[in-house]
């Protein structure tokens, strides 16, 4: 299999060069990834930072205070290293991906569905991960994976993960679901009451339902679907239309939909349900038996950084034991470091987020950009890339 | 500074452009040149992957956009909420306005004219989240709620864009004030007739340059018909979901409205309404 892939790399890299391009772009125009781009990864050492750093981030992945005093972890970088933060949040990956590409920002926290966006749209660099000292200290699961990975090249230091978990109001759910039935089937009793999430990447939930309803499709991964696999999928979200009340964009409100029972069942994080249960214990979570779709979030560099030592200054304090605890628990996810666990405010935390359960992760299919050169190997026949996802989830909304 | 004076007054040519330039150099550079950008993005590629945009000459973006059924479902369900929106609006609008241009005393209509303004003051979102929270199916509504969808999007944009409609009816009524209405009145009109057949025809101008605001208010909005339409999606959501992936898409999508609004506009002039605007 992986020969395969390796081969296919290959035959796709010589054809670009065939075509006398060689230019900086190296994605395939129309289609999945070509060969990487080229550039080497910052040979070191790390010296002196640059005294200033822009940082683009998922929201409370880097607190400087500004949303609550007491959280911090911004301030004290600042002070050991002497760069200056400028943070950025954003709220989608597809707005993370848009405002890099303007190149105002050195380092991005970016999920598996905009990584390898930004690794062949070439806006960022391969990385040194030996300059990353805490790498060391990463859970060795969250290492060289497709998401943050291109042929054994790193490019970047995973911050943490999650599962996108079936939550659900206790009263409207005596016996806790166990399965996403109840979000799927048309005659769902929790019809008109539940939530999905509404971006284009559900559509792989759908899949991973398929997987485990409709093992005839052969969906081996949900971020790869051929055309018939694809169709399936926007099939099963056309059914479930009728059922739902809201698509979530907003989890605080999804959060108090499921606290006060307007919603019965949604998808959604672990920390939806925290924050909902802060007065009373009236939301659940479990994994569901047929799996679950999840985000394993990657730090990456821009491409022609100015201040790259101020950027892997970062990187390394980002996952450093405490800071990396500190996030996983501001945010509600786990860390990636694994000396986290022992330095989280709440004891628990680790095991309320799975953290060090290597066989809680091996049915959550991280978020992944789809391409139409198939995820999972599959080589003769073509699968549906992204735009084409972000469309079918445009027209479903739409019809 | 005289020379300048002088010379100004001598070239009257050179004056008009001076007075001109300015505000056709914004005109130019804010609004046609953007639009101009737009419209040739509408035929612009992408690359799949990077969501990088090609500059390939492709009908592509635009031919799916007039063609795909569920763009143009979308298409006449924005459009039916922006006349449901300006209906409304003029229900609402016109009593209330002839109320406080004809009944109101003088010292109570410029009160009644700050208060009719006063929501603008406030934030579009605390009252988008405000029809939330009272629109939720088990909220303080209870059985009376509609519950969220259409009918919530048109009562919550209704509400937004209300004063919008007020203000240029109440400047149309407050116009005839003790000229029209009293000549009616001293030729032997009773209220309902001087209303119907001097009123009504002389509000037409007013009310059709209210509806520019309501109509186009509408239909280039996406925010509340998340917050309390429920599944449902106005031309603008397609436009937001698409231009971090696909800009040429989105900027085809965005032709639409355009086109909606030129024809409606073009409708519009014939009532001579945008002299009043």
């Amino acid at each position: 299999m992986k020969m395969r892939t390796v081969a296919v790399v290959g035959a796709l890299g010589l054809a670009l060069a065939a075509c006398g391009g060689g230019g900086g772009g190296g994605a395939a125009p129309g289609g999945g990834p070509g060969a990487p781009p080229g550039g080497t990864p910052y040979a070191g050492p790390v010296g002196q930072g640059e005294g200033k750093l822009s940082v683009l981030a998922w929201p409370g992945y880097a607190e400087n205070g500004s949303t609550d005093p007491k959280i911090n972890w911004v301030g004290p970088f600042e002070q050991q290293t002497g760069c200056k933060v400028a943070v950025k949040t954003f709220a989608t990956s597809a707005e993370a991906v848009q405002l890099f590409a303007t190149g105002e920002y050195d380092v991005i926290s970016a999920s598996g569905d905009a990584s390898l966006r930004l690794v062949y749209g070439d806006r960022v660099q391969p990385v040194n991960t030996a300059l990353v000292p805490n790498y060391a200290d990463i859970f060795p699961d969250l290492k060289d994976k497709p998401w943050n990975s291109v042929n054994g090249v790193s490019y970047g230091v995973p911050h943490g993960r999650g599962a996108n978990l079936l939550l659900y109001n206790k009263a409207a759910n005596p016996t806790p679901p166990a399965s996403w039935k109840d979000m799927w089937d048309a005659n769902s009793p929790a019809k008109g009451k539940i939530s999905p999430y509404d971006d284009a990447i559900y559509i792989a939930d759908a899949a991973v339902y398929l997987m485990a309803t409709q093992p005839d499709l052969g969906i081996k991964n949900p971020y790869a679907l051929d055309q018939k696999q694809f169709d399936a999928a926007t099939t099963l979200l056309k059914q479930q239309k009728p059922l739902v009340a809201e698509y979530w964009g907003d989890y605080v409100k999804q959060g108090q939909g499921l606290a006060s029972g307007s919603i019965a069942q949604g998808q959604g994080w672990q920390l939806t349900a925290n924050l909902a249960n802060a007065d009373g214990d009236k939301v659940g979570t479990t994994k569901p038996k047929e799996g679950a779709t999840g985000w394993s979030d990657t730090w990456m560099v821009k491409k022609d950084t100015a201040n790259v030592n101020c950027s892997y200054q970062w990187l390394n304090y980002i996952v450093s034991p405490q800071v990396n605890a500190q996030i996983a628990e501001y945010f509600g996810e786990a860390p990636a470091n694994q000396k986290s666990c022992a330095l989280t405010a709440n004891k628990d935390h680790c095991a309320q987020f799975h953290a060090q359960e290597t066989d809680f992760w091996g049915d959550v299919y991280y978020w992944t950009t789809p391409t139409a050169n198939c995820l999972d190997g599959r080589t003769d026949t073509k699968c549906i890339a992204y735009d084409d996802w972000v469309k079918a989830w445009s027209q479903l909304r739409s019809s | 500074m005289t020379s300048v004076q002088a010379m100004l007054h001598r070239r009257p040519a050179l004056r008009l452009a001076g007075l001109l330039t300015p505000a056709l150099l914004w005109l130019g550079l804010f609004y046609l040149v953007p639009l101009g950008f737009l419209l040739a993005t509408a035929f612009f590629a992408t690359d799949s992957f990077t969501g990088r945009v090609l500059y390939t000459f492709t009908t592509e973006n635009v031919v799916e956009v007039l063609t795909n059924p569920a763009y143009l479902l979308t298409v006449v369900r924005t459009v039916g909420v922006a006349v449901g929106v300006t209906a409304l609006c003029v229900v609402l609008a016109v009593p209330l306005a002839a109320y406080m241009a004809l009944v109101a005393g003088p010292r109570a209509r410029p009160v009644l004219v700050a208060l009719v303004v006063t929501p603008l003051w406030a934030s579009y979102l605390v009252k988008g989240y405000a029809w939330r929270v009272l629109l939720a199916p088990e909220g303080p509504l209870g059985g009376l709620s509609p519950g969220y969808g259409w009918v919530a999007v048109v009562l919550t944009l209704t509400y937004l864009w209300l004063p919008y409609m007020i203000l240029p009816v109440y400047a149309g009524i407050d116009g005839m004030r003790g000229s029209y209405v009293d000549a009616a009145a001293d030729l032997g009109a009773r209220p309902w007739t001087a209303f119907r057949t001097v009123m009504v025809p002389l509000l037409g101008p007013a009310v059709a340059a209210g509806s520019v605001f309501t109509f186009s208010l509408s239909l280039g909005d996406y925010i509340t018909v998340q917050l309390v339409g429920g599944t449902n999606q106005m031309l603008g959501n397609i436009v937001y979901a698409n231009f971090s992936t696909d800009l040429p898409f989105s900027a085809a999508v965005a032709l639409l409205p355009l086109l909606v609004m030129a024809a409606y506009l073009l409708t519009i002039r014939r009532t001579g309404a945008l002299e009043r605007l």
